[in-house]
């Protein structure tokens, strides 16, 4: 039986999975423009958050370092967007940041709860208040301008990163590696006493899902033309995708997307429609799903699933 | 041969001596127990063994190189694996994924998937949770999580086991079980250093009992040593 299930299931999602990326490949073509703009910064939100999930999702590290590593991608874009072709541009934003999380993780990684997100958020800050700093006492200005990109071109290459970003977290989550980062998880001390270099891989991981971050910022840099340090780290970064993947739920593959998606959506749709109560609303949705939905929309659909194949032994456990 | 000596080994916390210039050593494929009061350090000695806390001085050697500095999990990989008093299991996995694991990480050399899936499942057996595989480590009842964090352990596969209180929490009927499980253990070979409050046990399974008492060694020997010994008598019982 559950073999039968399990080869019935695959191509069905599969395929929806391909049907989706067609479909989100030709938006372009027969959208006009604003919509395509608003999908651009719903997919940006989906690469944080699933960038963010990477990480803190199996580890439960709780990180707040995502405007650091999204600032710096959107920086590294705006001194060198004249210089490097925009494929090699993307790349170096990633891996500044990658590096970046190198050091940060280095530092930090020993640091555990409180005093992990503490930090995290204050590396974020320190950046921001550094270049701020440096622009006012050293370069006469504050902000720089960057060369902008049409946005077809932005909206594809954010879809390309994000479409990378999901194939790294599910390769991530099937390997060995994602096993051994959920009992990093569940429990730290016991990891390391079965033969997990626990150091090595929660420094190598935070950097992979910097990279995802660096690179969004830096292709998102050149939609907004004008950045400057408060603009690019932006603490509501670091909260967004923390935010965005509870309300999603980490457990499953797709429920950092799905609440990134919902998230995003709602705040284009609230932001225009709404501009005044959009805060309240989100607020008030988001204390909801805390309260109520523990593990996010994904573990609620995944016990309505549940409950759906396994009735007839519904009693039989426990 | 010596798979384990400890040299002079001290540990301070603050001004507290919690071990006290400790000198020990363990045979290959024996089966040594380690006794003494509340506090008296055999939980720190642990610790100090499997690299969990950094020694004050002294040294620790496997198989005579020093372990001594390493990191907990260069030491696993080294072929020592331990348990502890409160069962740290990943209680948000499967227990199959407890086991699966360890077996993958554990060794000196890199596994395959499948064949640590083969290598988890055969443990899962030999210690009699086959049947429970796909339930979540925090759903079993005590004596099943001591059994998997056996099970554990045993997937890493060690020569050297340290049991911090496999006992503790069991009812007579599950005491009798890991009875028989240690003994299976020590049928495969692998050296046993066990921490044990239920004397019973540690008389029937230890060739060798070594007392700490205040961080210091106090005692060591047989069993029927042990039990006869004046000091350790007056150590449990007061004078």
């Amino acid at each position: 039986m559950d073999i039968v299930r399990v080869v019935y299931k695959r191509p069905f999602t599969l395929g929806l999975l391909f049907l989706v990326l067609i479909l989100l490949a030709t938006i372009p073509l027969y959208v006009p423009p604003y919509p395509v703009i608003s999908l651009t910064s719903v997919i940006m939100y989906i690469v944080i958050t699933v960038g963010w999930a990477i990480f803190s999702g199996p580890t439960r590290y709780i990180s707040l370092a995502s405007a650091a590593f999204f600032g710096v991608g959107i920086y590294v874009s705006a001194i060198l967007g004249q210089i490097l072709p925009l494929p090699v541009l993307i790349t170096f934003g990633g891996l500044v940041s990658f590096i970046l999380a190198l050091f940060i993780g280095l530092l930090t990684l020993r640091l555990k709860g409180m005093y992990f997100i503490i930090f995290t958020f204050g590396i974020s800050e320190l950046i921001r208040h550094f270049l701020l700093w440096w622009e006012t006492n050293f370069m006469g200005t504050v902000g720089r301008w960057v060369v902008a990109v049409d946005h077809t071109t932005v909206y594809y290459i954010m879809l390309i990163i994000s479409v990378i970003a999901l194939l790294t977290t599910y390769l991530i989550r099937r390997s060995k590696f994602g096993l051994a980062l959920r009992s990093i998880g569940e429990n730290e001390e016991a990891a390391t006493h079965i033969g997990i270099n626990v150091t090595i891989l929660k420094t190598i991981t935070f950097a992979i899902s910097a990279f995802f971050m660096g690179a969004a910022g830096a292709i998102m840099a050149t939609r907004w033309t004008y950045i400057d340090p408060k603009i690019a780290f932006n603490p509501l970064f670091s909260f967004m995708p923390v935010l965005m993947a509870i309300f999603g739920g980490v457990g499953q593959l797709y429920g950092p997307v799905l609440g990134a998606a919902l998230l995003a959506y709602l705040e284009e749709l609230l932001i225009t429609e709404l501009p005044y109560y959009y805060m309240l609303l989100f607020g008030t949705i988001l204390i909801i799903v805390i309260l109520f939905l523990p593990s996010g929309l994904a573990g609620l659909i995944e016990k309505w699933r549940k409950r759906g194949s396994e009735g007839q032994y519904a009693n039989t456990r426990r | 041969m010596r798979i384990l000596e400890g040299e002079g080994v001290r540990k301070y916390f603050g001004g507290l001596a919690a071990l006290h210039n400790v000198n020990f050593n363990i045979n290959q494929g024996e089966a040594v127990g380690l006794i003494g009061p509340n506090g008296a350090g055999k939980t720190t000695l642990f610790n100090l063994i499997s690299g969990s806390l950094p020694a004050t001085a002294g040294e620790i050697r496997y198989k005579g190189k020093k372990i001594t500095g390493l990191k907990p999990y260069q030491i696993c990989k080294k072929g020592v694996a331990r348990t502890f008093q409160s069962a740290q299991l990943f209680a948000g996995l499967t227990v199959f994924e407890n086991a699966l694991a360890a077996s993958l990480f554990g060794k000196k050399r890199a596994i395959s998937v499948p064949d640590a899936e083969k290598e988890a499942k055969e443990l899962l057996e030999f210690v009699g949770l086959s049947t429970v595989g796909a339930v979540l480590a925090r759903d079993l009842p005590v004596a099943n999580q001591k059994r998997l964090e056996v099970a554990r352990a045993l997937a890493t596969k060690p020569e050297l086991l340290l049991f911090d209180e496999v006992m503790a929490g069991l009812n007579p009927t599950e005491m009798a079980q890991a009875m028989e499980l240690i003994t299976k253990i020590r049928n495969k070979g692998i050296t046993l250093f066990m921490i044990e409050h239920v004397m019973k046990a540690i008389m029937k399974v230890c060739d060798r009992i070594i007392v700490l008492h205040h961080g210091s060694k106090i005692a060591e020997g047989t069993p029927e040593e042990i039990a006869t010994n004046r000091t350790v008598v007056e150590v449990y019982l007061g004078e």
